[in-house]
C-alpha cells in the first residue's frame, strides 16, 4: 500500500470533501441498518398486537429514514465525485508537468508508450479506487460492522451462527482470489501475445501480402487465439465459484437461523419478528463481507497503478540548471569541444564519444560523417544540453554550456532532429513552433529557405492547412522540410541538422543547402553576426561544401578537414566517397 | 545500440487496449448502438453453434431462479406453519427441503456460470478468427487509411465487451428478469391486495432511471469528447517531447493540456454525479415500498385479512424487488455499450475484400517482360500521382527510377504488385494483363525490398524463412550468404537463433535490409522491386548491400528506385519521373547528352566532379 499512501498528498487540498463524503455515507448506512429493526417493530409490536397506529407511525418513520438515507447517499455521491475528479485532474497535471521537466535521458528510460499509459490508464485506476474508498469502502465495512452489531443486539442467542459462517466465507474468498490472480496474469500474457500478432500484421501488412502469407498468419493467430480462449475460460470458471459459494453460505445461514430461532421460540426466548430481523441482518453481514473482500482486490490493482505513477513523479530530470545559471546570454556561436567523453546513463561499455575536441568558429558549417553508432547525433546533442558530458566540456563563446540556463541556451539553438515530429495544427503554427508570434513574412522566408514553400502553396489551404496528429498527411521529405523551416525560423546562432535530409532527394537537398548557405552567412540580415551550423549527413554530397568535415569513427574524430583535404589525406573518407559517388562496387 | 536510441518508437501503443482492470464504463463505453436488433441477430449466429449448451444453461437458469424465489416463500412457511406453532419436527423437515433447494440453487448458479464462460469465450474466439481472416483479405488501401489503434481496439476492447455481456450480463439479465417476474407472480398468488400495493412503487423506479439517463447522455458524450481530446494532446506531446524540449515549449504545452484537463474534470463530474444518484434513489424507493407494504400489511393483519407469516414473507419479497430492478437498469446500460462495440466489430467484418475476378488466371512463371501502357493512377480522387506513364522492360533488365520525392516511384511498386489497382491504362506481364491475373500469384513472383523493411519478432532464421516457409535451414543459410548477411548473423549473440525485437529494432537499418534481401532471395522471385534509399548505413554495410543487391538482381527484371550513381550508371534503362510523368528516358550516358532534367540533377549532385 506504499505508493497509494504516498499519493494521499493529492487528497490534502480537498480534505473537507474527503471527510464529508464518508460521513454522509454513514448516514445512508445507518438508515439502511435501521430498516430491518423497523420491520421487526411493525411485525412484532404492531401487527402482532394489532396496533395500527404503531404500524403507521413506524411506517412513516421508515419512509422518513429512507428519504434521509437517500439524501445522504446522493450528497455522498456529489462530494466523492468532486474529490475524485479533482484529484484525478491534479494527478494528470502533475504527471504532465513532471514530464515537461524531463531530459532526453529520462525519456530514453521511460518509453513513450509507457508514459502515456501512466497518464491515462493508471490515473483512471487510482481514480476509481479513490471513488470506491469514498463511496463503497466506507459503506461495506460500516454495513458489516453495523449489521453485525444489530444482529447481536437483536438476538444474542443466535449470534454464534455468525461466528461460524463469517470465517468460512472469508476463507473461501481468500482461497479463490489466491487461485484466480495468477490465472488472470496468464490471461493478460496471452492477450499481449494476441495483440502482438495483430500489431505485426497491421504494421507489416505489405510484407504479409507481398509474400502471400495470409494462411500462415491465420494459423499463428489461431494458435494465440485458442490459447487466450482456454486461459480465459479457466480463469472465469475459477472465479465463478465465489458467488455460488457465498450464496450457499448465506442461505445455509438462514436455515440455521430458522432452526435455532425456532427452537428458541418454543422456549419463549425469541419472537417471530426477531427471527425475521436476524435473518435480514445475517444476510447483510455476510453480503457486506463479500463486498469488502472484493474491494480489497480492487485496491490491490490500484496499488500497482499508484506505484507506476509514483515512479514518474519521483524521477529526477537528468539535466538540470545549475543554481547560478546564466540567463542573459547572447552568443556569437563559437562552439568548442574540449576533450569530451560521453556515455549514456547506465552504460558501462565503451563510451560513445572519447576525447573529442574541435573548434567551430562563428559562421562555419561543420559536417559530421561516420558509421552508424559512431557518435554523430550524440555529439550534437551535447550542445543544447539534451545530454550532459561525462567528462570534458562543451563551451559556447567560452562559457561552459552547463552554466547557462537551459531555456536560454535552447532558444539560441535551432534543431531539426532525426525523425521529424510535427504537431496537429496548421503548417504555419508548426513552423512558428519556436516563436508563436513570428510574423508571416518570416514564416514564409523560413519555408522558402527549407524548400518547403512550393509544396505548401500547392496544399488545399496553403499555410493554414491543418496537419493531422503528428503531421500525418505529409510525406517524410515534406515533414523534414517543415522541421527545418521550424528550426530556421528561430534565426538561431547555432543550427543543428541531424540527418534531417535523409528522406529528401538529392536535388531538393542541394537547393536547401544553397539557401542555407545564404541564411548562414546572413546576407539578408542587417546584423553582421554569423551562424554556426552542424550538419549530420550520410550523403557525401551534403558535406562537400562544408567549412569543416569531422569524420567520426567509434566515438573519436578520425579525420578533420575540408573535402579536398580529406580526399587527399583520409582513407576512411575516400572509402565513403567511393562507395557513394565513385565507381561503386564492381560486378563480379 | 546508441545511435538507434534516438529514433523514438515509431508507433506508441494506443491508449486503451489493455483491459486490465474494472471496465471504465463511465468514461469510455457510453455510446448507443444504432441498430440493436440486427446486431443481436448477428451475434446470435456465433452463439447458435453452441445451441444445445445454451438451452441447457437457460434451463438451469430457470430452475435456479425458481429455487431462489422459493426461498422467501419457504421462509414464510417456516415461520407461519411451524415456528409459530412450535412444530419442531415439521420445521426440521421443511428446513431439510430448504437445504436441498439451496444446495441445488448454488450448484445451478455455479454450473450456469461455468457453462456460459465456455460458451461466451468460444463465441468470441470465433469472432476474432473471422475478423482476422477478413482483415487478411482486405486491400492495402484499407490499412493505409485506418489508424491501427482503431483496428486493434475493435479486435480487443470491443470483443472483450462482447464476451462480458455474453458471459455474465446475459444470464444475469435473464435471472433478474425471471426473478422479478417470479416475485411478482408469487406475490399475487399470496395476497392480491398486498401485491398491488407493492407494485405501486415500481413505476417510480422507471421514471427515476429515465430521468437520470436523459441528463447523463449528453454529459457522457461531452466527457468522451474531452477525454479523446486530452488523450490526443497527451499522446502527441509525449511522443514528440524531445521537440517540445528543443523548442522550449514546456510552458505553452502544459497550458494547452491544463485547459482541456480542467474541462474534462468539469464535464465528467456532472455526468458521473447524476449517475451516482441512481443507487441511493433506487434504495430509497425500495425502502419506501417496504414501508408501504409494511403499513398495508399491518392494516390487513388488523382486519384479519393476512397472517403475520404472510406479511413477513411479503416484506421479504417486496425487498427483493429492488435489487433486480437496479441490476436490470445497470445491465441495460452496459448491454447498450457492448452492443455498440459489437456494431463496430461487425463494421470491420463487413469491409469489402480484394477478391480476384472469377476469371482470374494463375501464372506459374514470369519471364519478366513488363509493359505499362498509359497508366493513370491516384490514391485520392482528383489527385493523380501517375499520369500517362508508359514503359517497357525486357526480361532481365534493370530499370532505374530517379526523380524527386513524391514523384510517383513507390507508386509504381504498389501498382505492379496490385496493392492498388490502376485507374486508367494497362499493365502487362509477359503479354498478360495483370488485372486478369490472381493477385496472390502475382505477388508470389514479385520480390520487394523497400525502404522500411518490416521484420517480425522472431528468430533470424524464421524471418528469412518467411520468404519460403518450407525452406530447410541450409537453404536459409545459403540465401543469407548470397545476401552478405551470413557474416553479421554469425556475430549476433545467438547467431541464426537470435530473437529479433519488435520490428527488428535491435538491428541497424543496414542489417535489416540485408535480412530483407536474404528473405527476398529465398523466395526466388521472377521480378524485383527495390528501393535503394539507404540512410543510416555505414560504408562497410554499404558495400555488402551493393554486392547483395547485384546478386539478387542478376537475371531478374528489376525496378530500382535508385540513389546510387553506380546503380544508375549500370542500369539498362533510366526513367526520370517528375510530377507523375516520365519526362526523360534512356541510358545514363544518353540522358547526360540530352542536357535536360537528368543532366541538371546529376550535375547538382556532383558539382562538376569528374564522371
Amino acid at each position: 500500500m506504499n505508493a497509494g499512501v504516498k499519493l494521499t498528498k493529492f487528497l490534502k487540498p480537498y480534505w473537507r470533501w474527503v471527510l464529508i463524503a464518508p460521513l454522509l455515507m454513514t448516514l445512508e448506512v445507518a438508515m439502511d441498518l435501521m430498516q430491518p429493526r423497523m420491520v421487526e417493530r411493525i411485525v412484532d409490536e404492531g401487527i402482532a398486537r394489532l396496533d395500527l397506529n404503531l404500524v403507521l407511525q413506524t411506517g412513516l418513520l421508515m419512509f422518513g429514514l429512507a428519504v434521509i438515507g437517500a439524501l445522504g447517499g446522493m450528497s455522498n455521491g456529489i462530494f466523492a465525485e468532486l474529490a475524485v475528479q479533482a484529484v484525478g485532474a491534479d494527478l494528470r497535471e502533475a504527471l504532465f508537468r513532471q514530464v515537461q521537466t524531463f531530459s532526453f535521458g529520462n525519456l530514453d528510460e521511460l518509453e513513450t508508450g509507457q508514459l502515456i499509459t501512466r497518464l491515462t490508464n493508471d490515473v483512471t485506476q487510482v481514480q476509481e479506487a479513490l471513488l470506491m474508498i469514498l463511496r463503497v469502502l466506507v459503506r461495506s465495512p460500516l454495513l458489516l460492522v453495523g449489521s453485525l452489531i444489530m444482529a447481536i443486539i437483536t438476538s444474542p442467542q443466535l449470534a454464534f451462527l455468525l461466528l461460524i459462517l463469517m470465517p468460512i466465507e472469508l476463507a473461501a474468498v481468500v482461497w479463490i482470489v489466491k487461485k484466480a490472480t495468477p490465472l488472470y496474469t496468464i490471461v493478460q500474457e496471452k492477450l499481449d501475445a494476441l495483440n502482438e500478432v495483430m500489431q505485426e500484421n497491421l504494421a507489416g501488412v505489405r510484407v504479409v501480402k507481398a509474400f502471400v502469407r495470409a494462411q500462415h498468419e491465420e494459423t499463428r493467430f489461431g494458435q494465440a487465439n485458442t490459447n487466450l480462449t482456454e486461459q480465459s475460460v479457466q480463469a472465469a470458471r475459477m472465479v465463478a465459484v465465489m458467488p455460488a459459494f457465498v450464496m450457499l453460505t448465506i442461505n445455509l445461514g438462514i436455515v440455521g437461523v430458522l432452526w435455532f430461532g425456532g427452537v428458541q421460540f418454543t422456549f419463549g426466548n425469541m419472537q417471530l419478528g426477531q427471527i425475521i430481523a436476524f435473518v435480514n441482518y445475517l444476510v447483510m453481514t455476510l453480503f457486506s463481507l463479500m463486498m469488502v473482500s472484493q474491494l480489497v482486490i480492487q485496491l490491490a490493482r490500484a496499488e500497482a497503478s499508484a506505484k507506476r505513477i509514483q515512479e514518474v513523479l519521483e524521477s529526477q530530470p537528468k539535466v538540470q540548471n545549475r543554481p547560478a545559471a546564466l540567463s542573459d546570454f547572447q552568443p556569437k556561436g563559437r562552439v568548442v569541444f574540449e576533450n569530451v567523453t560521453f556515455n549514456y546513463d547506465g552504460q558501462d561499455s565503451d563510451p560513445v564519444l572519447k576525447g573529442v575536441s574541435f573548434v567551430a568558429e562563428p559562421g562555419q558549417t561543420v559536417a559530421l560523417l561516420g558509421t552508424t553508432g559512431a557518435g554523430k547525433s550524440s555529439l550534437v546533442h551535447l550542445i543544447p544540453r539534451f545530454y550532459d558530458v561525462t567528462s570534458g566540456r562543451v563551451t559556447i563563446d567560452g562559457r561552459d554550456v552547463r552554466d547557462i540556463d537551459q531555456s536560454v541556451l535552447r532558444r539560441n539553438i535551432g534543431v531539426a532532429l532525426q525523425e521529424a515530429v510535427l504537431f496537429s495544427g496548421s503548417i504555419r503554427d508548426n513552423i512558428r513552433y519556436g516563436h508563436p508570434d513570428a510574423p508571416d513574412d518570416e514564416v514564409i522566408a523560413a519555408a522558402q529557405a527549407a524548400q518547403a514553400h512550393e509544396f505548401i502553396q500547392s496544399m488545399p489551404e496553403d499555410y493554414d492547412t491543418q496537419l493531422g496528429q503528428r503531421g500525418v498527411n505529409l510525406s517524410g521529405g515534406q515533414k523534414q522540410r517543415i522541421a527545418i523551416a521550424r528550426a530556421l525560423l528561430l534565426k538561431p546562432v547555432i543550427l543543428i541538422l541531424d540527418d534531417s535530409t535523409s528522406a529528401v532527394d538529392v536535388e531538393t537537398e542541394t537547393k536547401i543547402q544553397a539557401a542555407l548557405e545564404g541564411i548562414m552567412q546572413n546576407r539578408t540580415s542587417p546584423s553582421a553576426t554569423l551562424r554556426t551550423s552542424f550538419v549530420i549527413a550520410q550523403r557525401i554530397s551534403t558535406v562537400l561544401t562544408a567549412d569543416k568535415i569531422l569524420v567520426l569513427d567509434d566515438g573519436q574524430i578520425a579525420a578533420e578537414g575540408t573535402h579536398r583535404e580529406l580526399l587527399a589525406n583520409s582513407p576512411i573518407y575516400r572509402e565513403i566517397y567511393d562507395s557513394q559517388l565513385g565507381n561503386g562496387v564492381h560486378h563480379d | 545500440m546508441t545511435e538507434q536510441r534516438r529514433a523514438p518508437a515509431a508507433t506508441p501503443p494506443s491508449i486503451s487496449f489493455r483491459p486490465s482492470g474494472p471496465p471504465m464504463a463511465f468514461l469510455q463505453d457510453s455510446q448507443k448502438s444504432k441498430d440493436p436488433r440486427r446486431t443481436l441477430r448477428r451475434l446470435w449466429v456465433y452463439l447458435q453453434r453452441q445451441r444445445l449448451i445454451l438451452i441447457f444453461t437457460a434451463l438451469i437458469v430457470i430452475v435456479t431462479s425458481i429455487l431462489d424465489l422459493l426461498g422467501p416463500y419457504l421462509m414464510g412457511l417456516a415461520i407461519d406453519t411451524y415456528i409459530s406453532k412450535s412444530d419442531l419436527p415439521g420445521l426440521a423437515r421443511l428446513l431439510g427441503w430448504m437445504v436441498a433447494a439451496y444446495i441445488l440453487a448454488s450448484a445451478g448458479t455455479w454450473l450456469q456460470t461455468y457453462l456460459m464462460a465456455g460458451v461466451a469465450q468460444r463465441a468470441v474466439r470465433d469472432m476474432r478468427t473471422d475478423l482476422f481472416a477478413r482483415l487478411q483479405t482486405l486491400p492495402l488501401r484499407f490499412f493505409d487509411q485506418r489508424a491501427h489503434g482503431d483496428i486493434m481496439s475493435r479486435l480487443t476492447n470491443d470483443v472483450e465487451n462482447i464476451s462480458n455481456i455474453l458471459a455474465t450480463n446475459a444470464s444475469q439479465l435473464i435471472a433478474n428478469v425471471l426473478g422479478l417476474v417470479g416475485v411478482v407472480i408469487i406475490m399475487f398468488i399470496l395476497n392480491v391486495p398486498l401485491a398491488i400495493v407493492s407494485l405501486v412503487v415500481m413505476p417510480l423506479t422507471f421514471f427515476i432511471t429515465r430521468a437520470i439517463a436523459k441528463r447523463t447522455r449528453a454529459g457522457f458524450r461531452q466527457t468522451q469528447q474531452a477525454l479523446g481530446e486530452l488523450n490526443g494532446i497527451i499522446e502527441e506531446n509525449i511522443t514528440g517531447e524531445r521537440v517540445v524540449l528543443a523548442f522550449v515549449r514546456e510552458a505553452a504545452t502544459t497550458e494547452q493540456f491544463s485547459t482541456v484537463n480542467r474541462r474534462l474534470q468539469k464535464v465528467a463530474l456532472r455526468a458521473r454525479v447524476f449517475t451516482s444518484f441512481m443507487g441511493p434513489l433506487m434504495n430509497m424507493v425500495n425502502n419506501l415500498g417496504l414501508a408501504v407494504v409494511a403499513c398495508t400489511g399491518g392494516w390487513l393483519a388488523v382486519q384479519a385479512l393476512a397472517t403475520v407469516g404472510e406479511i413477513a414473507s411479503f416484506i421479504n419479497y417486496a425487498g427483493r424487488l429492488g435489487r433486480p430492478l437496479n441490476m436490470i437498469a445497470q445491465l441495460f446500460t452496459s448491454f447498450q455499450a457492448a452492443l455498440a462495440g459489437a456494431e463496430r466489430f461487425f463494421e470491420l467484418l463487413d469491409e469489402t475484400p480484394e477478391n480476384d475476378t472469377a476469371s482470374a488466371l494463375s501464372i506459374d512463371h514470369i519471364s519478366g517482360h513488363i509493359r505499362l501502357s498509359e497508366v493513370f493512377f491516384g490514391y485520392e480522387a482528383g489527385v493523380p500521382v501517375l499520369k500517362n506513364v508508359s514503359l517497357e522492360a525486357a526480361p532481365g533488365q534493370t530499370i532505374a527510377l530517379v526523380g524527386p520525392t513524391g514523384a510517383g516511384k513507390t507508386t509504381i511498386a504498389n501498382l505492379l504488385t496490385r496493392f492498388y489497382d490502376i485507374q486508367g491504362g494497362k499493365i502487362e506481364m509477359d503479354g498478360q494483363d495483370v488485372a486478369n491475373v490472381k493477385k496472390e500469384d502475382l505477388r508470389r513472383k514479385i520480390g520487394l525490398v523497400l525502404q522500411d523493411n518490416f521484420l517480425f519478432a522472431a528468430t533470424v532464421m524464421e524471418n528469412i524463412r518467411y520468404g519460403r516457409l518450407d525452406a530447410s535451414d541450409d537453404e536459409v543459410r545459403a540465401a543469407a550468404k548470397i545476401a552478405n548477411a551470413d557474416a553479421f548473423i554469425h556475430r549476433l549473440p545467438h547467431g541464426y537463433q537470435t530473437m529479433l525485437s519488435e520490428r527488428g529494432s535491435n538491428l541497424s537499418q543496414g542489417q535489416r535490409q540485408l535480412l530483407a534481401i536474404a528473405r527476398a532471395i529465398l523466395s526466388d522471385p521472377d521480378i524485383l522491386i527495390l528501393d535503394e534509399a539507404t540512410s543510416n548505413v555505414d560504408t562497410r554495410t554499404e558495400k555488402h548491400l551493393q554486392e547483395a543487391l547485384l546478386r539478387l538482381m542478376k537475371g531478374r527484371t528489376s525496378f530500382v528506385i535508385a540513389h546510387r550513381l553506380s546503380t544508375i550508371r549500370d542500369a539498362d534503362q533510366v526513367l526520370v519521373i517528375n510530377g507523375g510523368e516520365i519526362i526523360e528516358r534512356g541510358t545514363h550516358h544518353s540522358l547526360l547528352a540530352q542536357k535536360g532534367f537528368y543532366h541538371h540533377l546529376y550535375m547538382s549532385q556532383f558539382k562538376g566532379q569528374a564522371i
